[in-house]
């Protein structure tokens, strides 16, 4: 195992070991923690679908009240007062171990290697566990899928395991079976089958790139051979799948090599924040824009899109146009580069004059360092081309190459969805075993799950909650989270790693190889010896194979599993016959969500609430036009009857109608509608249901992802949406300074303009002694993806606060990701900029606080003391960066059970009426200075690490010490794109920024965007 | 015309006016006191435990090192409680039948772990740690009293904010050599002061007063 | 305004305008005031308006209640605009109570005796306006029950309040001026209170006015005191009618919020708080003086002469926003610009216009004698002022937050109907201590307006 260190909050708390959490979990004892989950179940918007209420309709936390008597806030309270001396010592117990198991010391964190999935792809992950209890997910620096990083998914994951709404038994045609009694209906059922080959079996998976459970699952086949497996996800990578076979003629894993890229171009692509190997690609792409010096250079990203995406806003060169016109573009270009095969080209519209020749002399002037990027959304032969041109550039094994698939077994999963959906209606499908899918909800809509999946004479459903589709099966049998299973998963370039366990399943779930072992009547054996024994297998040759196992589980990735790079050969004839002619008309496009992907994190809060990077939305998904169609859709020339941004509107496509909330995106293509799958779940949990609506429902077999003939009607009413930032422009400030390349080597000081030398201050000078804290954040390498806010959120402890609390403007995140727009409303250049405390020298905070809550420590801290506060918010509005965030009311769950094992013991969590704040993470800044002390050392440099700066993909942010002057930061900070935000106010932050650089192609930058 | 009031009611006027004032005075004086006293701090109240245990007996005659059972001391925050486990160490071998071990057989027997009434505790919102204290000379005793005096275990101190601040503020006053941070009969030599500011400067002790050293 | 026509037409008529009816001796002073105290019935009007006033303290109750139980988050209040109608209350009502020590303690000092007979309920005025203010910075506190924080005491965590915060500041200049306030109405009350006891027909009012007179037997000594006590009161006082606003007035000056952080503050603030006050020393005199026939006690001449304070305030205040948007400008701040114009054209602009309507616009028609002379135009005028200080402090407040430093933070604040609740029952309590102050007290004071009886004797002597 791994161990490192952290110091452990000494109360009276229960030491919990598994047994006790479990316990706590589902209901059984309730140690003191927080609420505020169940706040959100009661607020009516998760109720209605469409909720009329204006933001000052604050005034009903009536619902609230219901659960708020005056005698317990008191208590709450006099515990907070409890340093004033009032409070009783209270009676509380040590529970000891009986046998203390040998690494546990208590206080000491434990560090688990393990890997999450999403899609099935693994990205590793190194898991903090206090107690045996699992508290906060960090990336694993050996993974070559995370490199140290996460994304917003793997962090709330942790959530996911402590979400109340889990299922916790067995249920049999709605009332509660067992899972004895499920085994011998399941046995029973297969043994029918038994006779014609398990002709009437089917098994319905996600995609499984599992070695052990591709294993399984063949085993069984081999047993049934008639039986079919089908693998189904509704943000499917078919596209992708489907574009190699027609460049290549086989299913291929594609893999980027960004740090060979010197000139990139997407067609409608987010390698940066989404799909597998994100987080490897956005650490790569920043390391190749690193300006240090004027020697530096930089890549050059085009991105070709039709829905803004964080790739797109951190492009060099942005062109919207519709997501159906960029085959279009896609075979202009390769005929530009001479792929000679290619039909057509139809020129695509709003290209600006000169913009193909340009980017194509780019490219070419870059043989085997540049590269093409195809989405995921685009159709198959947009990706052939992608690599028909990759292949004329020379980029192939340079900047791309092919590996066999992910998958075990890699199916077009829209035909196998659709296929057993005919089987069913065919009535030749006796069982179906559904593990993890919620065909119900997410599968294409004119299939009719819902209709059909009742004349499945056996139908079990292993699912982390009970959902739509568990509400139609006989069985619903309670899956363990990835957190609580043994396994194992591929990274994006096929590295395995082995999933282990971090904590006993708190519900007594079951892992998917649990179940194929019951399938396959091996139901004796452990999931652990499973993964264990086909390793073994794998690593016939090792001897040790002890040595070797403990190695991996302590590693979190199995040596030499990366697939080796796959000769290809590209088939001639590419794009060769004439693009298919578009179907006219409002085109509407279908994407996975930024933050609850495709439905699966629909119950998770703190997704939920994490702004969406580009429109900061909230809690809601949206179906978004451009200014320009917002205007015709208008149906008038009068600015009255334009479409605005909450307008509730009626989507009508293939004879399906659905209502959803307009968002105006500046930056969207004309003519295009883009929805969000994911939301709009009728059986979620008290957090997700009712959210947002269902964009499946309009999502039919034929048009996965993009479509024309949308129609669009206003339906008059309102739907009010949360977004945590309502000015997008910089009014004339300068809050995030931009140079292009060049600019900036004529002007290297440029960002510094009218930074002051030595600003006189009323205030003693800090003395820079010992260790200082400081930040630097990188705004040439930040994406926005979010992933640091999620991080930030789960280990401080930060509550979730509800729809209608943020539309007031009462969120609680202390690191928020402020989104600004530059230029005219239909093609703005987008920017991010991570905004946390400043800790300033000079704190506005902390002269006006009446008690001195808020002070300033030795090491240039500046201190949040919660148990002090008594919430006059002064220093909130005498806060310029406004990062300080209140309590209003009590937001944290004090009442949650399953949600107590989830907190950072490290950090206080908070209680009503107090401010809280960015801390620079103190609990890990002391508990690294403790150990230093201890050996009697001094810190050494990347030693303390903020959450936000682990969690970071693109190494945007970096903390250390500003008083050494060979520390990364100071570094940083010496560069002369460094500069503080708000410099004239005199604050004198301890957090600052480099600024943005674009490396815009001379050619282009002449011509006026379109 | 006649008197309304009686010719004490100048008197009585008088002292109610003076006497609000001086019975404002005494009733803020009077919180502070009872706030010292054993009632809110519980200091020197022996707690009742599931199990008898005497630390007079085990520290004071036996000369047990506090470390064999709150063996995280000195690397973790968290002192630790001995698991059943190191009571059974020896008292598998002597004393197995003494009825007041009962309960420890009996937790052993059925891994049901003993629950002890906890005697030092902090609120929430303080964030002690043990191993940093007992590295830099602050002694076992200096806290948690003359532990080896206690047959049943109580509260020395009231750890006060303001308590933790005298030593927080003057360290020199309390270090002593880290040979005898777990001496349980440690007397501090008559040149304390002496001795503490050589120990502060030898083990680099700060004066750590600034608020996240504990609250966080 | 010396030059002013109607003012030269004011002075020649005033000279020799009463500031008492004619025809009053000693006794009749002394029954006419008493009287209203010691009426076996209580008249109609009196009731309706307790209740009225009984049932608005209900709900401020009600209000602060649920405040507690529930959280500070019932109201509008966010981020950026973290306080809210709690804060701009608490600022409009200490600004009203300042009336009552000007009138009390300055012109006494100054010798005007046309104060004498508003000066009681003016005090009393002050007196119910403080207690109003002093509830708001205590509930709008994320956990009032540790509003004792904010004062020096030896505590169990070695701790001390914040010196530096305007806030603390606040704690004692407020608390001060509380109990200043309320030493010096009650040492005026003490004569008076003796004459009601003497007065008084039945055993529990003897006891009760008796009690409160202290064993006033108005010897020459008591006298000699009591004029003694009320000199240096007024000498106390009189600093805090300046102290006290300038304090209130840090709270937003030492913060570096445009809009806040500005010197212009304190002079500006006092001025409005006299402005304020005197507006609602003629709401509450011009109805009382008609309910209780009391036209010769404030007399037109009281009306005009407030009517001018009122009217040079407003000019100084006047002069307070025009300086406020020049230095905006002038100061070459793009913050403090934007500020500036925000408040004019931004989303809140109407209340800055409707401000400027109440606060400059209209107090210019008591130029005109007319307007001074006719009583309803008068009281008009002052409700319109008393509205108009309000939207300052709304303006002030709100405007300078929601937009401030990073656009990315700005929000827009919209009270909930909490805010409104607690807002309206505070005016409850106000008006409910002062239906009971004028029922049961003397609002006039008896041996004051004695005084003046001597005075006008005098006066005819001499002619």
């Amino acid at each position: 195992m791994e161990f490192m260190d952290s110091d452990r909050k000494n109360t009276g708390q229960p030491d919990v070991d598994n047994s006790a959490l479990r316990k706590a979990a589902s209901g059984g004892e309730t140690p003191r923690f927080w609420r505020g989950f169940d706040e959100l179940a009661d607020t009516p918007e998760f109720r209605n679908h469409k909720e009329n209420e204006f933001p000052h309709g604050a005034n009903d936390p009536d619902a609230k009240l219901d659960r708020r008597d005056l005698l317990k806030v008191m208590a709450a309270s006099a515990a907070f007062a409890g340093l004033s001396g009032c409070t009783k010592l209270p009676n509380q117990k040590i529970v000891p171990y009986v046998r203390q198991p040998e690494q546990i010391i208590p206080g000491k964190a434990l560090f688990y290697a393990t890997a999450v999935t999403l899609g099935g792809v693994a990205t590793g992950v190194l898991v903090e566990s206090h107690m045996a209890r699992p508290t906060k997910i960090e990336g694993n620096p050996d993974h070559p899928g995370s490199l140290g990083a996460t994304d917003a998914f793997s962090q709330a994951s942790i959530l996911g395991l402590y979400d109340p709404d889990r299922s916790q038994a067995e249920i049999h045609d709605g009332r509660i079976g067992s899972w004895a009694e499920f085994q011998e209906e399941l046995s029973t059922a297969l043994g029918a089958e038994k006779g014609n080959n398990g002709s009437g079996v089917r098994l319905l998976t996600p995609t499984v790139t599992s070695p052990t459970l591709g294993d399984q699952i063949n085993t069984f086949l081999k047993a049934y051979p008639s039986a079919k497996w089908v693998q189904y996800e509704s943000a499917t990578r078919d596209n992708i799948r489907e574009g190699a076979k027609l460049a290549f003629g086989e299913y291929l894993n594609t893999v980027y090599r960004m740090d060979q890229a010197d000139v990139i171009l997407t067609l409608d692509s987010d390698f940066l924040t989404s799909g597998p190997g994100c987080l490897r690609y956005a650490r790569d792409f920043a390391r190749k824009r690193r300006v240090e010096g004027p020697e530096s250079k930089m890549n050059r990203l085009y991105a070709v899109e039709c829905t803004p995406t964080n790739t797109g806003a951190m492009a060099d060169h942005r062109l919207r146009m519709r997501a159906s016109d960029i085959e279009g573009l896609a075979r202009a270009v390769a005929r530009e580069l001479g792929v000679s095969t290619v039909a057509g080209p139809v020129a695509p519209p709003n290209v600006p004059a000169g913009w193909i020749p340009a980017l194509a002399r780019d490219l070419k002037q870059h043989p085997g360092a540049s590269l093409i990027v195809a989405g995921d959304q685009q159709p198959p032969i947009v990706h052939a081309l992608a690599h028909a041109i990759n292949q004329a550039l020379g980029n192939t094994d340079k900047t791309v190459y092919f590996t066999a698939p992910l998958e075990v077994s890699p199916a077009n999963q829209w035909e196998g969805i659709s296929q057993l959906a005919a089987d069913i209606r065919a009535r030749s499908v006796t069982t179906l075993l559904i593990l993890g899918c919620n065909p119900v909800y997410d599968a294409p809509v004119d299939l009719g799950f819902k209709e059909i999946l009742p004349k499945v004479a056996f139908s079990a459903r292993l699912g982390l909650s009970e959902d739509e589709t568990s509400a139609l099966c006989h069985w619903h049998i309670p899956q363990a989270h990835e957190l609580e299973s043994w396994g194992d998963a591929r990274g994006y370039d096929g590295t395995a790693s082995v999933i282990q366990p971090l904590i006993a399943p708190l519900y007594g779930g079951k892992s998917e190889v649990d179940f194929l072992a019951v399938i396959n009547g091996q139901s004796a054996k452990p999931s652990h010896d499973f993964v264990h024994d086909y390793w073994q297998a794998q690593r016939a040759g090792v001897e040790r194979f002890d040595v070797f196992w403990e190695k991996t589980l302590r590693d979190g990735v199995v040596d030499g599993t990366a697939l080796p790079p796959k000769q290809v050969s590209l088939k001639p004839g590419i794009g060769a016959e004439p693009p298919a002619t578009e179907a006219q008309g409002l085109e509407i496009v279908f994407r996975p969500d930024h933050t609850i992907w495709d439905g699966r994190f629909s119950n998770n809060g703190w997704l939920q609430e994490l702004p969406k990077p580009l429109t900061l939305l909230t809690w809601d998904s949206v179906a978004m036009v451009s200014p320009k169609t917002a205007q015709r859709l208008g149906g008038s020339s009068r600015p009255a009857d334009y479409l605005k941004s909450e307008d509730a509107v009626e989507l009508k496509y293939k004879g399906r109608t659905i209502v959803a909330p307009v968002w105006v995106m500046p930056g969207h293509a004309d003519e295009s509608v883009t929805v969000f799958l994911g939301y709009g779940r009728r059986r979620s949990g008290r957090v997700g249901t009712g959210a947002g609506f269902d964009a499946g429902w309009i999502r039919p077999l034929a048009t996965p992802w993009i479509g024309t003939g949308l129609e669009i009607r206003k339906t008059g009413d309102r739907w009010a949406l949360a977004t945590t930032q309502t000015q997008s422009t910089m009014e004339g400030r300068e809050p995030i300074r931009i140079a292009t390349l060049d600019e900036y080597l004529k002007n290297p000081k440029f960002a510094q303009a009218e930074a002051e030398e030595n600003p006189l201050s009323l205030y003693p000078e800090v003395k820079y002694e010992g260790n200082q804290w400081g930040m630097a954040i990188d705004l040439n390498a930040c994406t926005g993806c979010g992933g640091c806010v999620v991080a930030c959120q789960a280990e401080n402890n930060i509550a979730v606060v509800g729809k209608k609390e943020v539309m007031i403007g009462r969120h609680m995140h202390w690191i928020r990701i402020d989104r600004y727009y530059e230029g005219g409303v239909d093609d703005p250049s987008t920017y991010h900029e991570p905004v946390l405390c400043m800790h300033c020298e000079n704190a506005p905070c902390e002269v006006v606080c009446p008690v001195a809550a808020t002070v300033h420590s030795p090491e240039g801290l500046n201190e949040m003391v919660y148990n002090r506060c008594v919430g006059t918010r002064y220093c909130s509005n005498n806060c310029p960066y406004k990062v300080r965030r209140f309590n209003f009311y009590l937001y944290s769950d004090w009442d949650t059970p399953s949600l107590f094992g989830m907190r950072n013991p490290n950090v206080s969590v908070r209680s009503r009426g107090v401010m809280e704040k960015c801390s620079y993470c103190v609990q890990r800044i002391n508990a690294v200075k403790i150990d230093a002390e201890r050996q009697d050392r001094p810190i050494r440099d990347g030693e303390i690490v903020t959450a936000c700066q682990q969690s970071c993909p693109s190494e945007a942010i970096v903390f250390g010490n500003i008083n050494d002057p060979d520390s990364r930061v100071s570094k940083l900070k010496a560069m002369n794109r460094n500069y503080k935000l708000l410099e004239e106010l005199n604050t004198r932050p301890r957090t600052t920024y480099l600024a943005k650089l674009r490396n815009p192609n001379p050619e282009i930058e002449k011509t006026p965007a379109v | 015309m006649a008197q309304i009031f009686h010719r004490s009611t100048n008197t009585i006027s008088r002292v109610s006016i003076y006497g609000a004032v001086i019975l404002i005075a005494v009733l803020g004086y009077a919180v502070d006191v009872v706030n010292q006293t054993s009632y809110v701090t519980e200091v020197h109240n022996a707690r009742p435990q599931p199990v008898l245990f005497s630390h007079k007996h085990h520290v004071g005659e036996l000369g047990l090192d506090c470390r064999y059972c709150h063996s995280s001391v000195e690397d973790s925050s968290s002192a630790g409680m001995p698991p059943t486990q190191t009571c059974m160490a020896c008292h598998s071998q002597i004393w197995t039948s003494a009825a007041i071990l009962e309960p420890v057989r009996a937790s052993y027997r059925d891994s049901t772990p003993i629950s002890w009434t906890r005697v030092n505790a902090v609120p929430d919102f303080v964030y002690f740690n043990h191993s940093i204290h007992v590295a830099k000379g602050v002694g076992c005793t200096t806290c948690h009293g003359p532990i080896a005096e206690m047959n049943i275990t109580w509260r020395e101190e009231s750890l006060y904010m303001r308590w933790c601040l005298e030593c927080h503020n003057a360290p020199e006053k309390y270090l002593r050599p880290r040979s005898e941070v777990f001496n349980a009969f440690y007397k501090p030599p008559s040149d304390q002061e002496a001795l503490g500011k050589r120990l502060m400067a030898e083990y680099k002790v700060q004066k750590l007063t600034t608020c996240t050293t504990c609250h966080r | 305004m010396a030059d002013s026509p109607s003012d030269k037409l004011a002075a020649a008529e005033f000279a020799s305008a009463p500031i008492l009816g004619p025809g009053y001796n000693y006794a009749s002073v002394t029954d006419k005031i008493s009287a209203i105290v010691l009426a076996r019935r209580t008249p109609k009007w009196w009731i309706v308006g307790f209740l009225v006033s009984f049932a608005l303290v209900m709900l401020l109750m009600v209000s602060v209640t649920y405040l507690v139980v529930a959280g500070v988050g019932i109201w509008g209040i966010q981020i950026p605009v973290g306080w809210g109608f709690a804060i701009i209350n608490f600022v409009w009502w200490i600004g009203i109570g300042h009336a009552g020590t000007l009138i009390s303690a300055i012109l006494l000092l100054l010798r005007q005796t046309w104060r004498t007979s508003i000066n009681r309920f003016a005090e009393a005025m002050t007196l119910f306006a403080v207690s109003c203010a002093g509830i708001f910075p205590l509930i709008h506190m994320g956990r009032p029950w540790l509003a004792y924080w904010l004062f020096p005491y030896p505590d169990t965590m070695k701790m001390w309040p914040n010196f530096r915060s305007p806030l603390v500041w606040d704690a004692f200049a407020v608390s001060t001026y509380a109990t200043v306030s309320l030493l010096f109405w009650f040492i005026g009350l003490i004569p008076d209170l003796a004459t009601l006891r003497d007065r008084a027909k039945n055993r529990p009012a003897k006891l009760i006015y008796g009690l409160l007179a202290m064993g006033w037997r108005g010897s020459a000594v008591h006298w000699e005191r009591h004029e003694t006590a009320s000199l240096l009161l007024a000498g106390l006082a009189t600093p805090l009618v300046l102290s006290v606003h300038t304090i209130v007035s840090f709270d937003f000056a030492f913060a570096i919020v445009p809009g806040w952080h500005a010197t212009i503050f304190p002079p500006y603030f006092v001025a409005g708080a006299i402005y304020a006050g005197f507006a609602m020393v003629l709401t509450l005199s011009i109805p009382i003086r008609k309910l209780f026939h009391l036209e010769d006690f404030i007399t037109m001449r009281h009306l005009d002469n407030m009517g001018k304070v009122l009217l040079a305030t407003a000019l100084i205040v006047g002069y307070g926003y025009m300086m406020e948007a020049f230095s905006a400008f002038y100061s070459g701040n793009q913050y403090e610009r934007f500020m500036i114009l925000n408040r004019m054209t931004g989303p809140y602009a109407p209340m800055y216009w409707l401000l400027i309507a109440c606060n400059i616009v209209t107090p210019q028609f008591l130029w005109f004698r007319k307007v001074r002379a006719k009583v309803g135009a008068l009281f008009a005028i002052a409700m319109v002022v008393n509205l108009g200080m309000w939207l300052e402090r709304f303006v002030i407040v709100v405007t300078s937050l929601h937009r401030d430093f990073l656009p990315s933070s700005w929000g827009t604040y919209y009270p909930t109907r909490w805010d409104i609740f607690t807002f309206v029952g505070t005016i409850g309590l106000f008006l409910f201590l002062v239906f009971l102050f004028i029922r049961y007290l003397p609002l006039i004071s008896i041996f004051e307006m004695r005084t003046l009886v001597a005075s006008e004797e005098e006066k005819k002597a001499v002619n």
